[in-house]
């Protein structure tokens, strides 16, 4: 596993530069989170604002890697080659903010392997929304739209987090998102204006991921146990309820363009609060899911560790590689 | 085939001078991009390293979109209706010009319904036989006399040396990493080097497109390929065998049996919604 | 043959001068076993293979950092590595796995 001691300083204890007392360090990074200034990697922070992050930042990172696995599902199938290409070209993009996640988090005192362990074991948790099937093509364009749609809104508050690697890599994310989003929602545009097998096909998908969808905000404010100090913290800047209730608002005049039921027969205008009222989001469901009982969580595990395990081989190589063409090098040299 | 013609790879004076290659050519071309772009991508969400995830997906990508500028110029001078999916979703196995190096599955030699895990040397050896290839052939192909194809020879040409590059370097971390990266590696050449063969010989496509001017004699590049697959091969401690015997047909329409399974899962829903749009 | 003594693919840090760009900035880092591939990489993912771009790629641990805030008073160099992470140091062959 990981490396200890050796002639390794004791760097976790000790922080970067200056000795200052406890108080005067906590009363420093309070003041900058009050001012919305930016926390940097050397800068000194509490212990539990440092693990906050590190567990909210390699879950983002795990949530793009294990997303690419229910979009990636239908590249060989897709029916057009400019989907094929559209999709492949999102599954490498997640990919890609995967890496960027991973990179930030590792500002902190942690690495990828200690970040992969916690996945693989099970001790790390990702987006939930990934542990459903995607049945059909229609699929992956309503994940573009509603998934990605979601994604969105919880990440451009991100953009303005305290720490500055995670706000500058969620600002390469939401660039390179909201295009995703797009396409997704253009690709069921095409197929509703299609046959009665592609309208019908898309209307199954919207039935199967839209309450889905609505609990990826989470659950209520009031039985969010993290939510509160995070808030504190600059790391969560809106609460759960109302990032999905502007999701809902924003939603619905889509989902009528595209000629799509919401299947939610207590969604409706609200004229007094002036947002759209809904119905009951089956928790209970959510939450079994969540703990990993939903319908694919085993799959979606068991495929990442694999792909993790058959490519040590591949990884040693290159290692192994590289420290030859070193001693070469050195021999060389000397 | 004119025998002045197997050296002068774009010579040869056609009786019209403004040399406009074959339909079945771009086929050719374009077949071998879908088929490898649809391997390639089998790797997404399964690569032994997130960075090399991005990597192959990367190079996926170029050649599906090789493959869509190869078809919609087949399809733009077929006219009647055709276009880039009815050639890529509607053509049957034996319609398929691509070479058999690249509808093979990413394992060792297995008959067409058995299954195996993939296996990473297999296509990084893959990638790289053709990309020693494709590099030779798009470099020849941007003097074609068919200026469409020469546009978008000068787009694939950058591509191909980044796909070589990618390659490449992966054949020798392979061949001269552990012990085990060097067995694999070592019989992904064993398994796939035979299926090269199929470069040298001109199938009646090729033949017509040199004869235009505006294809590549690609028994001509031979040389080239052989001392670059020499070249990495040496440095990555790896052995070239000795080959004799079948020579596949994939650019003649003779496939292996794992052609057939590749289309099925590639082109089932297209063909479950003929005329459809997507 | 002996087994790698890391088992994690060392980081990299990853800076990029635009075409138009006057310097080299900072955009993140990756995993890569060599400089080769590190540089590979880095125009895969931080420049999507844009022409005319220039590429550095630093091991995260050859870099030696200074905290922005502590202007004039003084600061310990030798305890400054970028990030507070074990496997920045190398182990020797002889240890081997850790």
């Amino acid at each position: 596993m990981y490396t200890q001691a050796m002639d390794i300083p004791d760097v976790a204890a000790k922080p970067a530069g200056v000795s200052r007392t406890p108080d005067a360090q906590d009363a420093a990074f309070e003041a900058r989170i009050d001012t919305d200034g930016r926390i940097e990697p050397q800068d000194w922070m509490p212990e539990a604002y440092r693990k906050t992050l590190v567990r909210q930042i390699s879950q983002h990172a795990h949530s793009e890697i294990v997303g690419m696995l229910p979009e990636g599902n239908w590249i060989s199938r897709a029916p057009s080659l400019k989907r094929k290409a559209i999709l492949i070209a999102k599954v490498q993009d997640e990919g890609g903010h995967g890496l960027y996640l991973y990179s930030a988090a590792e500002t902190l005192g942690t690495s990828r392997d200690q970040m992969l362990d916690a996945l693989h074991s099970g001790k790390a948790k990702y987006s939930s929304i990934f542990n459903y099937p995607t049945l059909s093509w229609a699929d992956v364009g309503v994940i573009g739209w509603l998934v990605d749609g979601a994604a969105i809104m919880n990440q451009i508050p991100l953009c303005r987090c305290s720490y500055g690697p995670y706000a500058r890599a969620m600002v390469r994310v939401c660039k390179e998102e909201s295009f995703h989003q797009r396409q997704g929602y253009e690709a069921l545009l095409v197929m509703m204006k299609g046959s009665d097998a592609q309208k019908a096909m898309v209307q199954d998908a919207v039935n199967r991921w839209w309450w889905k969808c609505l609990a990826m905000f989470g659950p209520p404010d009031a039985d969010s146990p993290n939510s509160a100090q995070g808030l504190r913290w600059g790391i969560k800047r809106i609460g759960n309820d109302e990032l999905r209730q502007k999701f809902v608002d924003a939603t619905v005049p889509q989902a009528e363009v595209l000629g799509v039921t919401l299947p939610d027969p207590d969604l409706k205008w609200n004229e007094a609060r002036q947002h759209h009222d809904y119905g009951q989001i089956d928790w209970a469901e959510f939450w079994a899911t969540v703990e990993g009982d939903g319908p694919c969580n085993r799959e979606r595990l068991a495929t990442r560790v694999k792909a993790h395990r058959d490519g040590q081989w591949v990884r040693d190589a290159a290692l192994a590689h590289a420290r030859k063409q070193q001693q070469r090098k050195n021999k060389e040299a000397a | 085939m004119n025998a002045t013609q197997a050296s002068a790879p774009l010579g040869g004076s056609a009786p019209n001078a403004v040399g406009s290659v074959g339909v079945a050519y771009l086929l050719h071309l374009a077949d071998n991009a879908v088929v490898l772009g649809q391997r390639n991508a089998e790797w997404c969400g399964h690569g032994p390293i997130l960075e090399e995830d991005i990597a192959l997906a990367n190079v996926s990508l170029d050649h599906i979109g090789q493959a869509r500028l190869l078809y919609q110029l087949a399809a733009a001078r077929m006219g009647g209706g055709a276009s880039e999916d009815s050639l890529a979703y509607f053509r049957d196995e034996t319609a398929f010009r691509n070479y058999t190096l690249l509808e093979l599955p990413h394992h060792g030699p297995l008959v067409g319904y058995a299954a195996s895990d993939r296996d990473y040397a297999v296509t990084i050896v893959r990638n790289f036989f053709y990309g020693a290839l494709m590099v030779l052939v798009w470099d020849a192909l941007t003097r074609s006399a068919d200026a469409d194809l020469a546009a978008i020879a000068a787009k694939s040409l950058k591509e191909a040396r980044y796909h070589l590059h990618h390659a490449a370097d992966w054949v020798v971390r392979l061949g001269d990493g552990t012990d085990e990266s060097h067995a694999r590696a070592q019989a992904a050449v064993d398994h796939l080097f035979r299926y090269t063969e199929e470069f040298w010989l001109p199938s009646p496509a090729e033949t017509e497109a040199v004869a235009s001017g505006a294809g590549v004699d690609v028994a001509s590049l031979r040389a080239a390929w052989d001392a670059l697959v020499d070249e990495t091969l040496a440095e990555a401690t790896l052995r070239r065998p000795a080959v004799r015997g079948y020579v596949p047909e994939g650019k003649l329409g003779r496939h292996s049996e794992h052609l057939g399974y590749l289309l099925g899962e590639m082109q089932g829903l297209a063909r479950a919604h003929p005329g459809a749009t997507w | 043959m002996n087994t790698p003594a890391l088992k994690e693919w060392p980081l990299w840090e990853v800076f990029v001068r635009s075409k138009q760009g006057l310097e080299h900035k900072h955009c993140g880092s990756l995993h890569a076993a060599d400089a080769a591939q590190a540089l590979h990489m880095a125009r895969d993912v931080y420049t999507r293979r844009q022409e005319g771009v220039s590429i550095w790629v630093v091991p995260s641990a050859a870099i030696t950092a200074s905290n922005p805030d502590d202007k004039g008073e003084l600061f310990d160099p030798a305890a400054d590595k970028i990030y507070r992470h074990p496997t920045f140091y190398a182990i020797p062959d002889e240890v081997g796995h850790m």
